[in-house]
C-alpha cells in the first residue's frame, strides 16, 4: 500500500502541469453540476415551503347536508396522496377571514349574512405535491357534486416544477460534457505516464510484477485526481453559494448540499478519475 | 529444470528465429549459449522467461509449461527466474539498493524482510559499500553487479544472462564471470548467452552453439561416447 501510494504520488511530481489540468477539469465538471444542483435543491426547498402553504381548497355548496360532507371528508382522506382534510364551516371561514384579512375586518363585522362558503382544506403528503398530482387530486375532488369550486396554486407549482426540471437537466448535460472532457484529459495524462514509464514497466514485468500491481499506481493516481477535483468543486460551489447568498437578500432561506450529497459528488469525481485511468491503462499497457 | 522439445519460433514478420531446437538443462548446471548475433540465443532466453511463446514445440522451465502459460501465470514464472541483460536495465532515479528492493516489492514481500535480503545479496555481489549510489555513479561492472543482485534477491533456482559482459572491459568481465560461477557453485542453474569465446574456452562448462536458429554443436552430446552400431 505504501509502495502504491509512493508510485502514484511520484507521477504528480513528474507531470505537475498535466495533473493540475486533470484536477481542474474534474473540479469544473463537478462545479457545474453542483451549481445547477444547488439551484435545483433550492427550488425543491421552495416548492416544499410553497407546498405546505398552498393546498387544495374545495368550496362546498350551501345547504349540503353535514352527513354528506362527513362521508366525503372520509373519502378524500383515504386518497393515497392526501395527508389530512380539514372541514371549515361557514362560521370558521368568517372567523378565519376576520383574523387573517385585517383590512376587511370592519366590513366583515357589518355583514348580516355570512357570504363565505364552507370548504375542505386538503393537505397533501410530501412527495405528492408536484403539479401533476395536485391537479389530479383536485380533479377527483371536483367529482363530488356538492363541490362548487376547487382552488390550488396550480400555475405557481407548475412553473416552479418546470424551472427545477430545466435546471436539473441543464446541469446534468453540461456536467456530463465536462466529465467526458475530464475522462479524456485524465486518459491522456495516464497514457503519457505509461509511455514515460515504459522502461520501468518493462523492468517491473521482468521481475515478476502482476498486471494489477503495475496498474495499481496508475489507477490510484486517477482516483486521487478525481478526489482532489471533487474537493475543489465543493470549495468552488461553497464560495459561489456564499457570494450569491450575500447578494440575494430577498432569498434568506437558501440551502447548501447535505453531507451525503457532498460525499456522492466527491465519489463521482473519483469515478471520473478512475474510469479515465482504467481505459487508458488497459489500452496502453499492452503496447509497452 | 529446463527442457526445449522440437521448438520452432517464427516472429510475426515471418522471420524464423528458431528451428526444431531440443535440449535439456539439469538442476545446478552452467550452460553457455554461443553463436553470432541473430543466431537465436536471445530468442531461447526470451522463451525461457516467457517474453515469447514457441510457435511449435514445448518449452518447460522449472515446472512451468511456457507453451501454454496463461498471462496471469507469467509473473509467477518470472519470480522463479533471475534475468540479467547486457544493457543492465536499472532505474536511473533509484539507488542501487532501491533497484534491488524493487524486485522484492513487486512480489509483495514484507518490508522488514526486504532490507535484510537486499543487504545480503549486495554483500554477495561485493557492493555492500555502494548501496546508496545511483546507477550513474557506478561503473559498468558495478551496475551489472546490481543487476545480478536484483536477479538473485528472490532466490531463483535459475539465472538467465543475456550477454552480461557485452558492455564491460576485460577486468570487469572477469569479475562478473567469477560472480556467476560462484552463484552456480551455490546450486543455481545458470544459462548465459555470450559472444565471448574466451570465457567459454577457459571454463569447463557445457556449451551449445547456435547458427541460423538451429543448434549446431552441443558439448554435452560431443562428450558422450558415440553409440556403436
Amino acid at each position: 500500500m505504501r509502495l502504491l501510494l509512493r508510485e502514484a504520488l511520484l507521477s504528480f511530481r513528474r507531470a505537475p502541469l498535466l495533473s493540475a489540468l486533470s484536477i481542474t477539469t474534474i473540479a469544473f465538471s463537478l462545479f457545474t453540476v453542483g451549481l445547477f444542483g444547488l439551484v435545483a435543491i433550492n427550488m425543491q426547498q421552495a416548492l416544499r415551503d410553497v407546498g405546505t402553504r398552498v393546498e387544495i381548497v374545495a368550496y362546498i355548496m350551501r345547504g349540503t347536508p353535514l352527513e354528506a360532507i362527513t362521508v366525503a371528508a372520509q373519502d378524500i382522506n383515504a386518497f393515497p396522496e392526501v395527508s389530512a382534510v380539514d372541514y371549515i364551516d361557514e362560521e370558521q371561514a368568517l372567523a378565519q377571514a376576520q383574523a387573517e384579512l385585517v383590512e376587511f375586518r370592519d366590513a366583515y363585522r357589518d355583514l348580516r349574512v355570512n357570504p363565505l362558503p364552507a370548504s375542505f382544506e386538503i393537505h397533501l403528503r410530501e412527495g405528492s405535491r408536484d403539479a401533476a398530482i395536485v391537479a389530479a387530486v383536485a380533479e377527483r375532488v371536483t367529482g363530488f357534486d356538492f363541490i362548487d369550486d376547487v382552488r390550488f396554486g396550480r400555475v405557481w407549482i407548475e412553473r416552479l416544477d418546470q424551472i427545477r426540471n430545466v435546471a436539473g437537466m441543464v446541469g446534468l448535460i453540461i456536467g456530463i460534457a465536462f466529465a467526458a472532457a475530464a475522462i479524456v484529459i485524465i486518459g491522456t495524462t495516464i497514457r503519457m505516464a505509461v509511455l514515460q514509464r515504459a522502461r520501468e514497466i518493462t523492468i517491473m514485468r521482468l521481475v515478476g510484477a502482476t498486471d494489477w500491481f503495475i496498474r495499481g499506481p496508475f489507477l490510484l493516481e486517477g482516483a486521487l485526481k478525481g478526489l482532489l477535483g471533487g474537493v475543489c468543486a465543493i470549495g468552488l460551489a461553497y464560495a459561489a453559494f456564499v457570494v450569491f447568498g450575500k447578494r440575494a437578500v430577498a432569498l434568506p432561506d437558501l440551502v447548501f448540499f447535505e453531507p451525503l450529497q457532498l460525499a456522492i459528488g466527491v465519489l463521482f469525481g473519483v469515478a471520473i478519475g478512475l474510469s479515465g485511468s482504467l481505459v487508458s491503462v488497459g489500452r496502453h499497457l499492452k503496447d509497452v | 529444470m529446463i527442457r526445449f522439445q522440437e521448438v520452432t519460433k517464427t516472429y510475426a514478420k515471418g522471420e524464423t528465429a528458431l528451428r526444431d531446437v531440443s535440449f535439456r538443462v539439469s538442476k545446478g548446471e552452467f550452460l553457455f549459449l554461443t553463436g553470432h548475433s541473430g543466431a537465436g540465443k536471445s530468442t531461447v532466453l526470451k522463451l525461457l522467461y516467457a517474453e515469447q511463446r514457441p510457435t511449435h514445440g514445448e518449452v518447460r522451465v522449472s515446472g512451468f509449461l511456457v507453451s501454454s502459460l496463461g498471462r496471469a501465470e507469467v509473473p509467477r514464472l518470472r519470480r522463479r527466474l533471475g534475468v540479467v541483460f547486457q544493457d543492465f536495465r536499472l532505474l536511473e532515479d533509484r539507488t542501487a539498493e532501491e533497484n534491488v528492493a524493487f524486485a522484492l516489492e513487486v512480489t509483495g514481500a514484507r518490508r522488514d524482510t526486504i532490507s535484510n535480503r537486499v543487504a545480503r545479496v549486495m554483500t554477495q555481489v561485493g557492493l555492500a559499500s555502494k548501496m546508496r549510489a545511483y546507477p550513474s555513479e557506478l561503473s559498468g561492472g558495478e551496475q551489472q553487479r546490481v543487476v545480478i543482485a536484483r536477479a538473485l534477491v528472490n532466490d531463483p533456482p535459475i539465472l538467465l544472462a543475456d550477454e552480461p559482459t557485452g558492455n564491460l572491459d576485460p577486468r570487469a568481465t572477469r569479475g562478473i564471470f567469477k560472480l556467476l560461477q560462484d552463484i552456480n557453485a551455490g546450486g543455481t542453474c545458470v544459462v548465459m548467452a555470450t559472444h565471448n569465446l574466451d570465457l567459454v574456452r577457459r571454463a569447463e562448462y557445457r556449451s551449445i552453439e547456435m547458427r541460423s536458429g538451429a543448434i549446431v554443436f552441443d558439448s554435452a552430446e560431443a562428450d558422450r561416447p558415440a553409440a556403436t552400431s
